[in-house]
């Protein structure tokens, strides 16, 4: 991905290319006025969140959970499993007890 | 009075009484939605048949002689994230537009054993993304207030199908005030608890760390009745939390005597409508004859909030809504020659653009060379505003906002722009964050259109929160008032 | 020229591992081998919209004994990250798993080759889920217009044991592959049972000049599933890399796959942008903090490892061989110290356990703890040979019969009346029948003819059918012919 001078204060701008391989990272197949769409809005966001970069936070530990718990464990003990015809009903395609996927490679 | 405006707790003691029957209770609500649905449009799905079974059942219990629940034969509604065994849950999204989970929330296992009827599915912004339920796939839910105006969002099906009399109460979500925001747009009470007091077990995952359901109702007592039966520890979230439910009914006292309040000064910044500035200050008025100590207060990252929180919420929903590829479940596009393509084509269609540009920002905070300039960065920023807060209580028994900076907007005022639509979450987001529980409740009009208080408590302390909403509702009368839908109520308000 | 004369290898392997729980990482499914597809599968494996997981204690558990049998350190603190990319056989399209924050660290084990005694680095271990298989139409999956998604193994709990870059030769590679997969089995973290999959190693190998001190551009070759794969697959692409750089060439740093079949490495062609996993910690599950204590009260459950055992056995007079033998296979071994307890020649009975029994065994592939014969009832039978009740011989046949019936050797000497015939009265009609029956052969004894003694005795031991005690007999014969 293209970085565009990020130093001495000044923004990332993303760029086309870096939407299309977010994109496809992100598996979504864009349409022409989608990437030119989301190239602009992705910008103004990210202009704006820049503002975070003013914000001193050396020494700050991240928080992932806001809750203080650790060690949430289940017992080894077998539950129930779905019948198979319950685990593809919601399935697009399914065959033969299987889920269907087109080529892979 | 039509039996469907009633509160909750009224139904209940004319189920006790007798006076009504579930059924008769269940068929005044299907016909009540019949009548305002056109114009209100809450509903994805509506449950007549399941709703006429299970209130069947209750008045067979009844007639058995055993004594109703609170909640028991009471009609309600579901955000559609909120996931139903057996029966449609859509998101109001394309993916989802046949999705019939093999598995019930938590919520709604113990609203079944409550023996509360279900009246249906409620509409939302698409995948809980948005502030006004225009991003639903199927269809806008008006604002019974003004049917011009938005309801707000996501969870506006939940808060206009309880100001409209469409259900007695509602359960929606709230990730970044997506309770609270509609709820206090359709001048209903909305609860979002704290993070881990109810299960989030069957609640379509938005993100995870600041996703929390809680109850929509007509008024605070409601409220609470409806979280002692929805709170509490549950084994199959591993965040939740083991904090020794109380009875919330015991907090709905008319006392509000000594206690410390904090206005943080952030929360009205120039971009708060005057309107809703004013019914703020008649507020704390109101508080202060009643008893309680106002203060003004500072909150100093608030400003960092927003950014942070869009940062965060988005990149969470980049991983949870990778699932949706046209595989196991869901819709799958058409025409692909290969699995790439299949599930690009998929999430192209059966994603809306919201969705997809919270997917897109996510994706690119979390990618390779920019995840510690934003989604580490964020979290950090998410440590800060926890503080303010720990701060603020260490002096505040409560804090006290608006909801948002106006009241509901006109359809397509913001749809336009994100940023702008974004903005506008930030009296909200900073609760999330902080993973603390608040509540929003009807306080004043900006013309015609309601506009809400939002308290804000320390972590697991939704008891004071209820206390102070409790006492504002009992010596003002902004949640009795209704919105006119132009329908006729019947002369005998009963549907015999 | 030999490429080992210009480069050495420079090998390092990140090896999975299912663990040996019940049930799955974050749900209740049963983790059971071979069932029909898509039956051991709940919302939860199938990530369905709105599922939550919890972490499965006994996965936390074997980790940590893993851990320690590789004398790793355990993290106190540890969390789950989620790994994001898409692909069928992953139902969220993102993997849970521990990025920097894993269970074990900096471990260690011992390998010994004919060259030298090493240690080969742990660098660590993390608990994830494993994905679920795919079946494909064709014959290969790039063959393949469409593929079947099998979710029953989604889920199933995983080790990632990743090894430092320390191996040096294919003998090594081997030597610790079947070193780690010896204590995995002895410490039951896992029943490693190739043949099913549960198993499975991801080769990271480079060339570089001898004498080198920097590492050459590796190659990571991923999904091995046995010993002999993995010893094929680095012969093919050491030589592989030998020819590139041999021609003035620079190896690719890609992941390739194994063609089993065709014996060669494979880039895989994907239309895959470079691997960007975006992990960031998994929102949906909280913190281990793994206090002392608990580690401790795991400690206590680990069993003899299999250097120590080999050791002990070296130390109870039984040869290099045997003590290998033993240890390689834990049921065996443990087979053997049970029998010990009741029958102490320590050198007679690993003749019988490394010998007949392990030939039975083979016969019917199955372990010793399969066997209906028990180590209790083994050592009866060593006891009876041992006090002369029945022969060597017989006892062949006897292990045989316990080995087909379950039946002790003792009711089995008594049904087939298999006892040794030592009483004197009964041998003596007999070798005077023998006597008298073969006179020249007496005569020859008699001239000095050693070898005579041999023809008489066996045919004594004929008309016993194999029964009469062969050394009585021998001084039974000596004395009537002297």
């Amino acid at each position: 991905m293209a970085v565009e001078g990020k130093r001495g204060g000044e923004r990332v701008k993303i760029s086309r290319s870096d939407v299309e391989h977010v994109a496809l990272l992100a598996r979504l197949e864009l349409t022409e006025p989608e990437i030119e769409m989301f190239t602009e809005q992705l910008n103004s966001i990210l202009e704006y969140a820049a503002v975070l970069e003013q914000l001193n936070t050396d020494g700050v530990s991240p928080t992932a959970h806001v809750l203080p718990l650790h060690n949430v464990l289940r017992e080894d003990v077998v539950r129930p499993s779905l019948e198979q015809e319950k685990a593809l009903m919601n399935a697009p395609d399914a065959e033969n007890g299987f889920f269907r996927v087109p080529r892979i490679v | 009075m039509d039996i469907t405006a009633k509160t909750a707790v009224e139904m209940h003691d004319l189920l006790v009484a007798k006076e009504v029957s579930a059924v008769e209770l269940t068929k005044a609500f299907i016909e009540r939605i019949r009548a305002v649905e056109e114009k209100v449009s809450a509903y994805v799905s509506v449950s007549e048949d399941l709703a006429l079974k299970q209130a069947g059942q209750v008045d067979a219990r009844i007639a058995r002689g055993e004594t109703p629940g609170s909640l028991e034969g009471i009609p309600m509604g579901l955000k559609d994230n909120i996931c139903t065994k057996g029966m449609r849950t859509t998101c109001s999204s394309k993916m989802l537009e046949n999705f019939v989970p093999p598995f019930e929330a938590t919520v709604t296992e113990r609203l079944r054993k409550a023996g509360t009827i279900c009246l249906g599915k409620l509409n939302m912004d698409e995948f809980a993304m948005g502030s006004s339920t225009e991003n639903s796939h199927f269809r806008f839910t008006r604002n019974p207030w003004d049917l011009a105006c938005v309801p707000g969002g996501s969870s506006g099906g939940p808060a206009a199908a309880v100001a409209a009399d469409e259900a007695a109460y509602s359960l929606g979500s709230d990730t970044g005030g997506s309770i609270r925001q509609p709820a206090a747009f359709c001048g209903v009470v909305g609860l979002k608890p704290t993070y881990g007091a109810v299960s989030r077990y069957g609640l379509i995952a938005y993100a995870s760390s600041l996703d929390q359901i809680g109850p929509v109702s007509k008024d605070v007592r409601d409220n609470a009745l409806v979280m002692n039966c929805i709170a509490g520890y549950d084994a199959k979230d591993s965040t939740s939390v083991n904090y020794g439910k109380p009875d919330y009914t015991q907090f709905l006292v008319d006392d509000i005597q000594g206690l410390r309040i904090g206005i943080p000064r952030e929360y009205l910044g120039d971009g708060t409508d005057p309107r809703v500035a004013e019914v703020i200050r008649k507020a704390v008025g109101i508080l202060q004859d009643l008893g309680a100590q106002v203060d003004e207060c500072s909150l100093p990252h608030t400003e960092y909030a927003i950014p942070a929180y869009y940062l965060i919420a988005t990149a969470e929903c980049s991983s949870n809504l990778a699932r949706y590829d046209g595989v196991g479940f869901g819709y799958r596009g058409g025409g692909a020659e290969d699995i790439v393509d299949m599930v690009s084509k998929t999430r192209a269609e059966g994603f809306g653009p919201e969705v997809k540009r919270r997917i897109m920002l996510g994706t690119y905070a979390l990618s390779s060379g920019y995840y510690d300039a934003y989604y580490l960065k964020a979290q950090k920023v998410r440590t800060l505003i926890k503080g303010d807060f720990d701060r603020a209580f260490a002096e505040y028994d409560v804090l006290l906002s608006p909801v948002a900076p106006t009241p509901a907007f006109k359809f397509g005022e913001k749809s336009s722009d994100p940023l702008a639509m974004y903005l506008s979450d930030v009296c909200t987001v900073p609760v999330n964050l902080a993973g603390i529980p608040a509540i929003t409740l009807p306080a004043g009009f900006a013309g015609v259109l309601p506009v809400g208080l939002h308290l804000m408590g320390k972590a697991f302390d939704e008891g004071t929160l209820y206390r102070v909403a409790y006492t504002f509702e009992q010596n003002t009368e902004f949640h009795k008032a209704k919105p006119d839908l132009g329908v006729e109520v019947r002369a005998d308000g009963l549907a015999r | 020229m030999a490429w080992q004369d210009r480069y050495e290898m420079v090998c390092g392997v990140e090896t999975h591992v299912e663990l040996a729980t019940k049930t799955k990482i974050f749900c209740g499914c049963s983790t059971e081998f071979g069932g029909e597809q898509n039956t051991h599968v709940c919302p939860v494996c199938l990530g369905m919209p709105g599922v939550l997981p919890v972490l499965n204690r006994e996965v936390v558990n074997l980790a940590i004994k893993a851990g320690l049998a590789l004398n790793c350190e355990i993290a106190e603190f540890s969390k789950f990250d989620r790994k994001n990319y898409y692909y069928p056989d992953l139902p969220k399209n993102y993997q849970t798993s521990q990025y920097d924050l894993p269970i074990c660290t900096k471990g260690w084990v011992t390998i010994e080759t004919e060259e030298r005694v090493k240690k080969i680095g742990i660098t660590r271990a993390h608990m994830e889920e494993d994905a679920g298989k795919l079946v494909h139409s064709g014959e290969t999956i790039m063959s393949s217009d469409e593929s079947y998604v099998d979710y029953n193994r989604t889920g199933v709990p995983l080790l990632e044991i990743v090894s430092e870059p320390d191996m040096r030769s294919v003998p090594e590679v081997l030597a610790y592959l079947e070193q780690l997969v010896q204590i995995l089995q002895y410490t039951e973290v896992s029943d490693c049972r190739m043949e099913q999959g549960s198993v499975r190693f991801d080769i990271n190998v480079s060339l570089r000049r001898l004498g080198a001190d920097g590492f050459g551009i590796r190659t990571e070759t991923k999904n091995l599933n046995s010993f002999s794969s993995v010893r094929r697959c680095l012969e093919y692409e050491t030589e592989r890399q030998a020819q590139v750089l041999n021609g003035g060439g620079q190896v690719i740093q890609e992941t390739r796959t194994w063609d089993e079949g065709k014996g060669i490495t494979l880039a895989l062609r994907t239309k895959e942008e470079a691997h960007d996993y975006r992990y960031f910690p998994e929102p949906d599950l909280v913190p281990l903090v793994i206090g002392r204590d608990w580690v401790e009260r795991i400690r206590t459950t680990l069993p003899e490892l299999p250097a120590e055992r080999r050791l002990r056995y070296l130390e109870l007079g039984l040869s290099e061989y045997d003590a290998g033998v033993l240890v390689a296979a834990k049921p065996l071994a443990d087979f053997f110290d049970r029998a010990l307890i009741r029958f102490d020649q320590a050198k007679v009975l690993v003749n019988w356990v490394t010998g007949d029994f392990l030939r039975l065994l083979n016969a019917n592939q199955q372990s010793a703890a399969e066997s209906r014969l028990s180590p209790e009832q083994f050592a009866e039978l060593m006891g009876l040979i041992d006090q002369g009740v029945i022969s060597g011989k017989i006892g062949k046949n006897v292990l045989e019969e316990m080995y087909l019936t379950g039946k002790d050797p003792s009711l089995i000497v008594k049904e087939k009346n298999l006892a040794q015939i030592s009483d004197e009265g009964t041998l003596l009609r007999i070798v005077d029948e023998v006597l008298a029956a073969h006179p020249q052969s007496v005569e020859d004894f008699r001239a000095g003819k050693e070898k005579a003694i041999g023809f008489l005795v066996g045919r004594v031991m004929k008309a016993t059918k194999g029964q009469g005690n062969p050394g009585l007999v021998n001084r039974l014969l000596r004395e009537k012919m002297t």
